[in-house]
């Protein structure tokens, strides 16, 4: 059974998150790919605000397809995280509490996603259209210019997801992999 | 000579890249549902039944399949004795893509300048084109909309002759063991070996268009396939690398005579994301 879970996360619900575990999000969360994390990483490094406040937030690594007429987004699953991990750390010091891609993430960013308390989460990629039923509002709210890469804040139900990296050091890519190898 | 015109490619093109990325062939679906029967991992499972749902969903409610509606690959094979009128081959086919892309809420993905300013084309052209000159006047089209995530995962070997089938088999299992839970596995593996370079990397793109689970004609290798299958799937990285028993729901593999010196191998991954069609003009 999945968990239904808050966002923004709180401490205690992130202290009951373990790797393996299927939730179900509700709540805000941001949007950012690699260009908008080169952006806000680089804003910080010249002692410059965040677009938006960070701490306690979740980032959903993403980009849509457009959205049709009627609809908050179009086909909306997964990136591979990967491509975020030069910049994670960074923002996991500024307060940045979850994460949802997919993929394995670097050591880096797992020491300092325990180290910060927070957790990675695994959306299940290629799943864009059901995953974007859960999507109810979708705003742009900072770098508009980079197009399909700007920062949006999403209102999100239900957003199924799974805990990969939790505070305990837990991991599921390598604890499942582990299981099943024969 | 047999007249083709050039607007029925553009039409052609975008119609099939309209329904590839917004419906799962049926070769797919049957290897996903046959997939969620054999996997053991109870979140395996649920991986496969999301996959399952979310292809319901994006025929029904016209979402595309995957937010990466890919790169535009396109095969051509062209009879010899077609003639292509009213038009160009290739501009046909990109306006083909331009139109699916645009109309069909598809994101468009492709930048120019890829080692600099990385910028978007805007509607996904130029399409990656590979053409084969055939007997005939027929014009058969396949699209393979590819998404990054998977292709990113490709791998080429130019392993020592000595290595033989082994060798082989270690490279493809390896390329997937490493590849983990990046291109959104179960996968499906083409796998190109012998040619050059090139051409083992072009044999293995093209594996990816045979039916899925449809072995090998060639006996050999049918039965190489097998043993890459099996191995791949004790692997342990299941759906969606959670852990589990299905890495891979098939192996293609293709073949081709070799220089003496060389035993070239490439692998080319496949996101259970399987989108391609096919028509004949
Ligand atoms: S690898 Fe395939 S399923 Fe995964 S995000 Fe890319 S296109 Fe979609």
């Amino acid at each position: 059974m999945a968990k239904k879970v808050k966002l923004p996360l709180t401490e205690e619900t992130i202290a009951e998150l373990k790797a393996g575990d299927n939730v179900l999000l509700s709540g805000t969360l941001y949007v950012a790919r690699d260009a908008a994390h080169k952006r806000m990483v680089e804003a910080l490094k010249r002692g410059e605000p965040l677009p938006f406040d960070i701490k306690g937030q979740t980032l959903y690594y993403m980009g849509p397809s457009p959205a049709p007429p009627g609809r908050p987004i179009g086909s909306a699953g997964p990136t591979t995280s990967t491509r975020m991990d030069m910049y994670t750390p960074r923002l996991l010091a500024e307060g940045l509490k979850g994460m949802i891609g997919k993929g394995i993430r670097s050591e880096e960013v797992k020491t300092a996603t325990k180290k910060h308390k927070a957790v990675y989460l695994a959306a299940v990629g290629g799943a864009g259209a059901l995953i974007s039923k859960s999507i109810i509002k979708s705003d742009i709210i900072a770098y508009a210019d980079l197009g399909p890469e700007a920062i949006l804040r999403l209102e999100v139900t239900d957003l199924p997801a799974t805990v990969i990296n939790d505070i305990y050091g837990g991991d599921l890519y390598v604890e499942g992999k582990a299981k099943y190898r024969k | 000579m047999r007249e083709i015109k050039a607007g029925a490619v553009t039409g052609a093109i975008s119609n099939l890249f309209n329904q590839a990325n917004y419906e799962l062939g049926e070769d797919v679906l049957t290897a996903l549902k046959k997939a969620r029967q054999e996997e053991e991992s109870p979140l395996g499972q649920e991986v496969i039944d999301t996959i399952l749902k979310n292809a319901d969903i994006a025929s029904n409610e016209r979402i595309p399949l995957c937010q990466d509606c890919g790169v535009a690959v396109v095969f051509l094979e062209l009879g010899q004795d077609a003639h292509i009128v009213d038009g160009d081959l290739y501009t046909a086919v990109n306006e083909g893509v331009r139109q699916a892309y645009d109309e069909g809420y598809l994101r468009k993905s492709m930048v120019a300048r890829p080692f600099s300013e990385r910028i978007n084309t805007g509607d996904n052209t130029p399409a990656v084109i590979h053409t084969d000159i055939v007997p005939g006047d027929r014009l058969k089209i396949t699209v393979l909309p590819k998404g990054g995530g998977a292709e990113n995962m490709a791998r080429l070997g130019m392993l020592l002759p000595s290595a033989g089938r082994r060798g082989v088999v270690e490279f493809v299992v390896n390329a997937v063991d490493e590849a983990w839970s990046k291109p959104c596995p179960p996968v499906i593996i083409g796998v190109g070996i012998g040619g050059t370079a090139e051409k083992a990397a072009s044999l293995a793109k093209h594996a990816l268009l045979r039916k899925v689970g449809e072995p090998s004609p060639d006996s050999e290798i049918a039965d190489l396939e097998r043993e890459i299958l099996e191995k791949v799937n004790n692997l342990g990285i299941g759906p969606m690398g959670y852990g589990g028993r299905i890495t891979a729901l098939s192996v293609h593999a293709e073949s081709f005579p070799t220089h003496i010196t060389s035993l070239p191998v490439a692998v080319n991954l496949q996101c259970h994301s399987a989108r391609h069609r096919e028509i004949v003009l």
